[in-house]
């Protein structure tokens, strides 16, 4: 067992707790709440289960639409999506703890001495067909479990040695533990008729076109796997590394004492990615950490609780100043130079810096992995796909962080990942209309599109 | 009868015995009523005692309770009340009593406590569990004629004031008022506890409290049952036989706007249980000063000013006027768009709330809009009872029409 190093930031609520703060809900008619929340969970029914006791009922409530509830719970910026919209926030400023809430839910529900998933979901008789979903991400996992509820026999192929992609890999620490994140995906494999494939890389154990023949239907829940730039000299210094990088050393690392940590570290970038890491080097023992950003701090897509974070943790946040040289001392650490972007004199000025992190976007890496098959990408290199999520190439279909736009939340990924679900179904069956064992239809829901042009509004790229 | 304020403990586990009552006293409290004395050997309580109901998150809204009346000797208590009397000559000291229904028991157990110094006592006509079975409380307060009877029993052999405490459980509380007035009452206390069940325990399949995984229906009080007093109190005070006969006011008061309804209801004072229960004695100090500053700010000078100040305006529905029009109305700069008045409207009143969805277009706000439709609305008061952000008023609206009260109507097909 690793010895866990990071403090939980955002604490559990025990039953107690969950039941006042249960009591807060107004159960408000058509929740706002409810069309916040990207994957339209039903949040005032689930919050009301809690507090009448019926936990089964509000586990049901929440993993019906969104399989990661549980990981959602604890990851999603809630302070922009479902509390942003709570009544309560224009009455007295101060949400109902919905994330909290719903973490307490599922917890319940997973940590319960034998949790009935079978009360969640049911697979359907196994229908004959097959899907093939590469990457076991949030996007490909709930595909794969969307798939396989409706009856599909689907095969994930994941290149890394675990499941979970950016949840295992990438999520802070701080935030959710791997053994949280490998409970969930044993939840969703537990359906059945989903098969893993570990360790099977597009491009290098097999190709889309294999796929294409062997499957009905293909879905890429690929995720973004190339670090931009600064193209800055200096650069590729020992000791400036990519931050989602060194973010998935630590978060596989056996023992996280053996990392490198730097005294003064400084962090480029405006991101989560940017305020994750900070706070990761500061709990491993950084003195000092230092955000700069190149714009205004408002320009941010870390949101204002996620600087508040940040700065609780003595994170120091600068802004309006862009990298222009890595420079290298003696004595092997480093100076940053940077040159202010609010000021049209070109004034500079240097930051000392044992380690430096890159936290300025990833993009989608684009070896030559699909064989024959081209598939069209958009102008900011993400793979294209219609409003049914299908590519440029017939039954070849894509989502999570490898499309356009993308926000890069796992949130939206798990919502497109069951929307797919739902359009494959829908065209191999062209004449059943694509429902869920819940019975809801979520392709004709009008609410899950302005929750897209919701998300799309307030989320900008990294960097 | 003098107390330095109108705050009685009622007669129960708070005034039971000589330590609890001088804290009480210490803290502030006008009086007590002294748990309800009964003949040796006294009674035994049950171990497990109490229910409650809680409301969204809220404890005791209602409690209840299977006690009986004090399981201490008469001599004990008789010895305690002499002394705390003495120790705090001021403050009121009612003793509250149940004996069987014979005009002996009456008698003799008067006698015993006539040198206490009490100022009077309270006959305990209401307990509705345990003593009823044994022919004792409710049971003699759900007959007028007992309830007559036990009265003038009193009167006859004590020269001390006689509260007459009754039950609410009975279906017109005018009946044994009147039989208390005519038996020579000097105050009626009510409302004593109301049967209930608060509870069942699913698991045992038992009501709660339980004892040993069975129970019994027990008394319920506490806010829950404030209501209820509070139009029996109102009854008496209109009842043209009983009209007068001073009020001690009792059931759910928890603050001072509590006990300022009871009186403005016609109650000489009142008296608290469950809430000194719920948080100590110490609510007296708001009790008292929130009482005495509202009644500055309203320029009530005495008490007397404000007790059944409010009588007048509580009539027969039949007295109502049918020409009043009131409608909601929105603030909408208050509002928070929960659509809880929208849903309630629309689901189980007249739609009279339209929702402008604030959806269209593209619009990236997920609130909604809710106005009033004014041809619609009754003015029923659903939506404003509702709304969490109190940002609805009912407004009563100008319609030049005269009184027109039902006896009147033309739809009344036997108008006067
Ligand atoms: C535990 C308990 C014991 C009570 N015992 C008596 C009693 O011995 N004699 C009596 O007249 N009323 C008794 N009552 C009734 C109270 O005096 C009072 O009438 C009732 O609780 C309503 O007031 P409240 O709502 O402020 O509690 C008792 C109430 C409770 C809760």
């Amino acid at each position: 067992m690793k010895e866990p190093l990071f403090c939980e930031l955002k604490a559990p609520l025990d039953a107690r707790s969950a039941k006042v703060e249960s009591s807060r809900c107004y159960y408000c008619y058509d929740a706002p709440c409810i069309q916040a929340c990207p994957t339209q969970i039903d949040i005032p029914s689930f919050i009301r289960k809690i507090s009448n006791d019926n936990l089964l009922g509000a586990a049901q409530d929440i993993l019906r639409a969104n399989v990661m509830g549980g990981t959602c719970a604890r990851v999603c910026p809630v302070e922009v999506l479902c509390q942003s919209a709570c009544v309560r926030e224009i009455g007295e400023d101060k949400s109902v703890e919905i994330g909290r809430l719903q973490r307490f839910a599922t917890d319940q529900f997973f940590e319960s001495a034998q949790p009935q998933m079978e009360k969640i979901f049911q697979r359907a008789p196994a229908n004959g067909k097959k899907v093939a979903v590469v990457g076991a991400g949030p996007a490909g996992l709930s595909a794969a479990h969307g798939l396989a509820v409706l009856g599909y026999e689907v095969t994930v192929y994941e290149a890394r040695a675990k499941a979970g992609g950016l949840n295992e890999y990438g999520l802070a620490p701080y935030k959710v533990t791997s053994e949280d994140i490998q409970r969930e995906v044993n939840w969703i494999l537990g359906v059945g008729g989903i098969e893993l494939r570990l360790n099977s890389a597009l491009g290098i154990d097999f190709t889309l076109d294999h796929l294409r023949t062997s499957y009905d239907a293909v879905f890429l829940g690929l995720g973004l796997h190339a670090f931009r730039s600064l193209g800055i000299p200096g650069e590729d210094r020992d000791g400036v590394y990519d931050a989602a990088r060194f973010i998935e050393r630590i978060r596989q690392a056996p023992r996280v004492a053996d990392l490198p940590v730097g005294r003064t570290v400084v962090v480029i970038g405006g991101g989560s990615t940017a305020i994750d890491i900070a706070i990761e080097m500061k709990q491993l023992g950084a003195e000092s950490v230092t955000i700069v950003y190149r714009s205004s701090e408002e320009k941010m897509s870390a949101t204002s609780h996620e600087r508040e974070l940040a700065r609780n943790q003595g994170v120091v946040i600068r802004s309006h100043a862009r990298p222009t040289q890595i420079f290298g001392k003696p004595n092997g650490s480093h100076s940053v130079e940077f040159e202010r972007t609010d000021r049209c004199t070109g004034e500079r000025f240097e930051l000392p810096a044992e380690q430096v992190f890159k936290a300025i976007g990833q993009t989608l890496e684009t070896r030559q992995w699909w064989g024959q098959t081209q598939l069209h990408l958009t102008a900011s290199g993400r793979i294209a796909v219609n409003e049914e999520f299908e590519t440029s190439v017939p039954g070849v279909f894509a989502g999570g962080d490898c499309i356009a736009p993308g926000d890069d939340l796992t949130v939206s990924a798990v919502q497109q990942g069951k929307l797919v679900a739902q359009a494959i179904h829908a065209q191999l069956n062209p004449m059943e209309k694509g429902e869920v064992k819940d019975g809801r239809s979520h392709l004709s829901d009008r609410r899950s599109e302005i929750s897209q042009s919701f998300l799309a509004g307030f989320s900008t790229s990294n960097g | 009868m003098k107390s330095p304020n109108p705050f009685w403990l009622a007669s129960a586990p708070p005034t039971d015995k000589k330590i609890n009552v001088e804290r009480a006293f210490r803290a502030g409290w006008g009086g007590v009523v002294w748990k309800t004395l009964g003949e040796n050997p006294p009674v035994v309580n049950v171990s497990s005692r109490y229910g409650a109901v809680g409301w969204n998150g809220q404890k005791m809204m209602g409690f209840n309770n299977i006690e009986l009346i004090s399981d201490r000797t008469l001599e004990v208590n008789l010895a305690e009340i002499k002394e705390v009397k003495r120790n705090w000559p001021d403050r009121a000291m009612i003793i509250s009593l149940m004996v069987p229904c014979q005009e002996e028991n009456w008698k003799n157990i008067l006698k015993k406590i006539e040198d206490t110094g009490a100022d009077g006592i309270e006959l305990n006509l209401g307990c509705p569990h345990g003593m009823s079975e044994r022919g004792m409380g409710a049971a003699v307060g759900q007959v007028p004629e007992y309830v007559e009877q036990v009265t003038r029993w009193c009167k006859a052999y004590t020269r001390m004031p006689v509260f007459v405490k009754l039950t609410p459980n009975i279906t017109d509380i005018r009946m044994p008022a009147r039989a208390a007035k005519r038996g020579g009452a000097d105050a009626i206390s009510l409302i004593n506890t109301i049967n209930s069940i608060v509870g069942l325990d699913l698991e045992r399949m038992s009501p709660v409290p339980h004892v040993g995984g069975r129970g019994t229906h027990g008394g319920y009080c506490g806010p829950a049952v404030k209501p209820i007093a509070l139009n029996m109190v109102a009854e008496i005070g209109r009842d043209s036989e009983t009209r007068g006969i001073p009020i001690s006011g009792i059931g759910g008061i928890s603050n001072w706007r509590d006990a300022a309804e009871f009186m403005a209801l016609g109650s000489q004072n009142v008296q608290v249980c469950t809430a000194a229960m719920h948080y100590g004695f110490k609510i007296i100090e708001d009790l008292t000063s929130g009482l005495s500053n509202w009644m500055d700010s309203q320029d009530y000078r005495c008490l007397q000013d404000l007790i059944g100040k409010a009588l007048p305006n509580v009539v027969h529905w039949n007295e109502l006027d049918l020409n009043y029009k009131s409608i909601a109305k929105i603030d909408q700069s208050q509002c928070i768009h929960c659509g809880l008045c929208y849903v309630a409207c629309e689901d189980t009143s007249h739609q009279a709330i339209e929702k402008k969805s604030a959806l269209s277009g593209l619009s990236q706000s997920f609130h909604s809009n809710y106005e009033v439709k004014n041809d619609d609305c009754v003015g029923c008061n659903l939506c404003a009872l509702i709304c969490p952000a109190d940002c609805i008023e009912i407004v009563p609206q100008e319609t030049g029409k005269d009184y027109l009260p039902w006896t009147r109507h033309p739809q009344n097909l036997l108008r006067t």
